[in-house]
């Protein structure tokens, strides 16, 4: 039992992940209706809510940056972590190789979300 | 089976039957047992081993869900069999086994050897924040300073919780839902001081972070204990103390 008493690295994670899970409740349906149900459909708001040149000066200022990186990185580490646990409970224990491909891609994906908002500049 | 109870009802009961010295693997055995309808499963049992086979083997004390000795799967779900009516199976059949996750002393019978090891480790009794003399008389405590870990004191250590937590059946390093529940019984106490050396178990990798919030554990204890609830406070506590160290350099785990 000694052998196990290492202190824990999840904190790390299960912070991002409660960070995620808690924006993803906030924000995530509202999200969904909007891109997905209410601009398409016409509903509500305007056609041209999300055309071209309001998203791009929502991702060039500096609180749509923040927000947008927030969300998608976020979002992503609270996948991440859920689909690591979900593998284990399915038998797919979390070795190197599982937590590199969940975590792995939350951050590479945090990398391209900040590489993407930097490049549509300021 | 011709005896029948005073109220002419029979239940078939099916154990889990495992004489190591005898038994290369578990099986099931049928018993046909006449009751009443104020018999508890573990009177069933009883029934079986002083009327119809002596060699079964099973764990009691109580009989009144304090000693937390009879934990058994019954019908699959972690009870305690003194507290677990045989009138609630109206099929007229009803399947008994070892609680799950444990190994298998005999019949019955579980090994508890692990839990016990992780009882010692969390160091359960209060380490006194201050030392009293006599002189001094009591550690007093407010109404409001017992409400906080009252709960938690209730637990009988039965380990249905264990049997409930499929984070522990999937790795029995994981201290468990009933040992988080103790040791915060102990952290949450105003008269203790040992949180941050208990942190080093909370705080571990066989520690609260192994929980995934499934909270079967809470729903099966007979005691109201709550454990899903101090695992997921001392998941605060832990990521607390992870971060806090790195400005505060001082006890925790290593
Ligand atoms: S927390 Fe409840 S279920 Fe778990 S060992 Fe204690 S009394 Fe039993
Ligand atoms: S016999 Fe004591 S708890 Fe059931």
């Amino acid at each position: 039992m000694k052998a196990a008493m290492k202190r824990s690295n999840a904190p790390i994670f299960w912070g991002l992940f409660g960070a995620g899970g808690m924006l993803a409740a906030l924000f995530g349906p509202v999200l969904v209706f909007i891109t997905g149900i209410a601009v398409p459909l016409g509903l509500i708001l305007p056609a041209d809510a999300m055309s071209w040149p309001r998203m791009q000066a929502f991702a060039q200022h500096w609180a749509g940056k923040g927000f947008l990186f927030a969300i998608i990185a976020l979002f992503l580490w609270h996948a991440a972590h859920r689909i690591c646990h979900s593998l284990h409970d399915l038998g797919v224990h979390a070795g190197a190789a599982t937590r590199l491909a969940c975590y792995g891609s939350a951050a590479l994906g945090t990398l391209l979300a900040a590489g993407a908002l930097w490049a549509v500049g300021f | 089976m011709s005896e029948t109870g005073k109220n002419g009802k029979v239940i078939r009961i099916e154990v889990l039957r495992y004489r190591p010295e005898q038994d290369r693997e578990p099986f099931l055995q049928s018993y046909d047992v006449p009751f009443t309808d104020d018999m508890s499963v573990l009177q069933g049992l009883q029934y079986i081993k002083d009327r119809l086979d002596g060699t079964l083997s099973f764990r009691w004390s109580c009989r009144m869900a304090i000693c937390g000795s009879c934990g058994m799967m019954i019908d699959g779900e972690p009870c305690l069999a003194c507290k677990t009516f045989l009138r609630d199976f109206p099929a007229g059949a009803v399947r008994v086994e070892a609680l799950a996750h444990f190994p298998i002393e005999r019949d019955l019978v579980i090994r508890m050897d692990d839990f016990l090891a992780k009882l010692e480790s969390i160091k359960p009794w209060i380490v006194p924040k201050e030392e009293r003399t006599l002189a001094q008389g009591e550690y007093l405590q407010t109404p409001a300073q017992l409400d906080v870990y009252e709960q938690f004191s209730s637990c009988i250590n039965c380990l249905l919780c264990y049997a409930a937590c499929p984070q522990y059946g999937l790795n029995p390093d994981f201290v468990g839902p009933g040992i988080m529940a103790l040791l915060h019984r102990y952290n949450a106490d105003s008269r203790d001081g040992a949180a941050a050396e208990r942190m080093e178990v909370a705080g571990s990798e066989a520690g609260a972070f192994n929980c995934t919030a499934v909270g079967y554990c809470s729903e099966v204890c007979p005691k109201h204990v709550d454990p899903a609830n101090a695992v997921n406070q001392n998941k605060t506590r832990a990521a607390g103390d992870y971060f806090l160290r790195l400005v505060r350099p001082k006890g925790g785990a290593k």
